[in-house]
């Protein structure tokens, strides 16, 4: 048996990396080094990363040595982990993938940092993502272009792209992520790694960059489900600060990892293997569900009438309130302003205009639209009633089924450059995973197989409103009687 | 529905964004297929259906009114493009 020492670190887990510090076989900063070592030979083909803390990181990884040899650690003290930069990080620049925020240092953190920062996880950067998480693909970057680790001509998922390649290529032990229409799932789905939204109101939103409210969720992104749980475990719960935040008591998701399927009913919605879901997608979803069948659990077709209308729904309601949050960069108070405007009103339009990428600024202008005077109710209004039958579709599902299973995207990652210039093709590229964001509840994606071109694909899994340790249940039996999850994109 | 461009224009100006000819162009067309597509949601009968704006049911989450330490005003103004005797400071509002 090879020593810690010869093992390559970075490929460890959540747990696997607690057991070893725990057991004292290695250090925190023997970690975080081998960590940043990793990022330090494959980052430029990745581009996973648009800041690394590496000075900040080794101190983090001293103090949470210190911690583990005085034997008060818990399951994250210092483990390495990449942030999503969408989560405000006190004193360390917070971009999210907007020039409008280049230069930003928010002044406090969000309250999901502070609860690793307590964990004493080691925070090595922040990962690239879709400018305001506007996006599918991480394209929409202000900054850089992330690749998919398992081919780096295609994309790694939007918009917490650079959050599941990082994971995906072994440049940090496990990370998190936000999702707002499947920024969590569906990136998690093409690097091959496990990721999950929790229902919406179980982690604080607080000092996350909003871009629609009413969606915005943050969840971790991991090499397997026992890491997901681990995750879920210091980031849930309600805080004062976030008045959406659920005051719900947050149950050991660990406990989830062990109990078997038998006597589950696993709904199959009829609606997500219609036409136009990829061959190999549809294959490997199949497959995976005789699985699950196969350790014990009943599966039963169901149908959600409404899934067709999410795209509509979802890119009317979240542009909506994304119009409205972005209204707060004005260049007044902090972010990017235009300096050379010689009046108020000037200086905003400039601002935003210069300060916004394409696809924010398209948004703006949908959402705008459909607020606006004479068009509320037609689409704004609209939306919102049907958001109302999708929700009610899955209500009524979960009445005899325990969870869903479905496709997380209708194809395997596509090519970067594929979609950029049809917006509509890279909305619709979204189905499976919207209709669940629309309706609040918790959906996890985990391995389940790969393309015959190598390209991993991701099962989801649904559950209602805080249930999440039925989708970790799930994911973890069908992990473990299965091996996808075990392999590595070659880099 | 298509969208002209007459309404991009008043559009981006409610929004508080300057775009340029190609850029009209470019939004009224995208936006124009993008809002047909949205036209789809005319099949669907929601008479008697309520709205949802929030998808978790959460009633009056309110706290009590206490007088609570804030960051610092100069941590505040850090970031500000100008500021000046703790004030941000903008270009002039009245021509």
């Amino acid at each position: 048996m090879k020593s810690a020492m010869e093992m390559d670190l970075y490929r460890l887990t959540i747990h696997e990396a607690h057991d070893l510090l725990t057991r004292g076989e290695v250090t925190s900063v023997e970690l975080t080094s081998a960590v940043f070592d990793r990022i330090g030979q494959v980052e430029d083909r990745t581009g996973a990363y648009l800041m690394l803390v590496k000075d900040r990181a080794m101190a983090e990884a001293k103090a949470a040595d210190e911690v583990i040899r005085q034997g008060t650690g818990g399951p994250l003290t210092g483990v390495p982990l990449a942030i999503k930069d969408i989560l405000c990080t006190e004193g360390i620049r917070t971009t999210c993938g907007s020039k409008i925020l280049e230069n930003f240092i928010p002044p406090y953190s969000s309250t999901v940092v502070n609860k690793l920062k307590k964990a004493y996880a080691v925070i090595v950067g922040k990962t690239n993502m879709d400018e305001f998480a506007m996006g599918s693909s991480t394209e929409h970057s202000a900054f850089m272009v992330t690749r998919n680790p398992w081919d780096l001509t295609r994309i790694p998922g939007g918009s917490s792209g650079g959050s599941a390649a990082s994971v995906a290529a072994d440049e940090c032990i496990g990370a998190i992520g936000t999702d707002t229409g499947g920024s969590i799932r569906q990136p998690a789905s093409h690097c091959g790694v496990v990721g999950l939204k929790p229902t919406y109101g179980r982690v604080s939103r607080f000092g996350l960059v909003a871009f629609a409210s009413s969606l915005d969720q943050i969840g971790p992104i991991t090499k397997d489900v026992t890491d997901c749980a681990i995750l879920m475990n210091e980031i849930c719960g309600y805080d004062p600060n976030d008045s959406t935040s659920v005051p719900r008591e947050v149950p050991d998701y660990t406990g989830a990892l062990q109990a078997g399927l038998k006597g589950l009913v696993v709904g199959i919605p009829r609606e997500y293997f219609a036409g136009g879901l990829d061959e190999d997608v549809a294959q490997a979803v199949n497959a995976a569900i005789k699985v699950i069948e196969g350790l014990g659990a009943t599966s039963k077709s169901v149908s959600l009438p409404h899934t067709e209308y999410a795209v509509a729904v979802y890119y009317l309601i979240a542009p909506a309130e994304a119009s409205s949050n972005l209204a707060r960069y004005d260049g007044v108070r902090y972010g990017f302003r235009d300096k050379e405007a010689e009046e108020l009103i000037q200086m905003y339009r400039d601002t935003r205009s210069k300060g916004f990428g394409s696809e924010v600024q398209r948004r703006i202008i949908i959402g705008t639209y459909a607020l606006s005077a004479g068009y509320y109710d037609a689409y704004y209004g609209k939306a919102s009633r049907v958001r109302t039958l999708i929700m009610r579709d899955f209500n009524q599902a979960f009445e005899t089924c325990d969870v869903l299973v479905a496709p997380v995207a209708p194809t395997p990652a596509f090519r970067l450059g594929e979609k950029l210039d049809d917006p509509l093709a890279m909305y619709l590229s979204d189905i499976f995973t919207l209709p669940a964001s629309l309706a609040g509840i918790a959906g996890i994606s985990v391995p389940c197989g790969f393309s015959k071109d190598g390209l991993p694909i991701g099962l989801q899994i649904l559950s209602k409103h805080f249930d999440e340790e039925k989708l970790i249940r799930v994911a973890y039996n069908f992990e473990q009687a299965t091996d996808f999850h075990t392999k590595r994109a070659k880099l | 529905m298509k969208i002209t461009r007459e309404e991009v224009v008043h559009v981006a100006k409610l929004a508080r964004l300057n775009l340029d000819e190609e850029a009209i162009d470019l939004y009224t067309r995208q936006l124009g297929d993008i809002l047909t597509y949205m036209d789809t949601l005319n099949r669907v009968d929601t008479k008697d259906v309520p709205p949802t704006s929030h998808a978790i049911f959460i009633n009056n989450a309110f706290r009590e009114d206490e007088v609570k330490a804030s960051v610092p005003l100069e941590r505040v103004l850090a970031n500000a493009p100008r500021s000046e005797d703790g004030s941000f400071v903008v270009p002039k509002v009245i021509g």
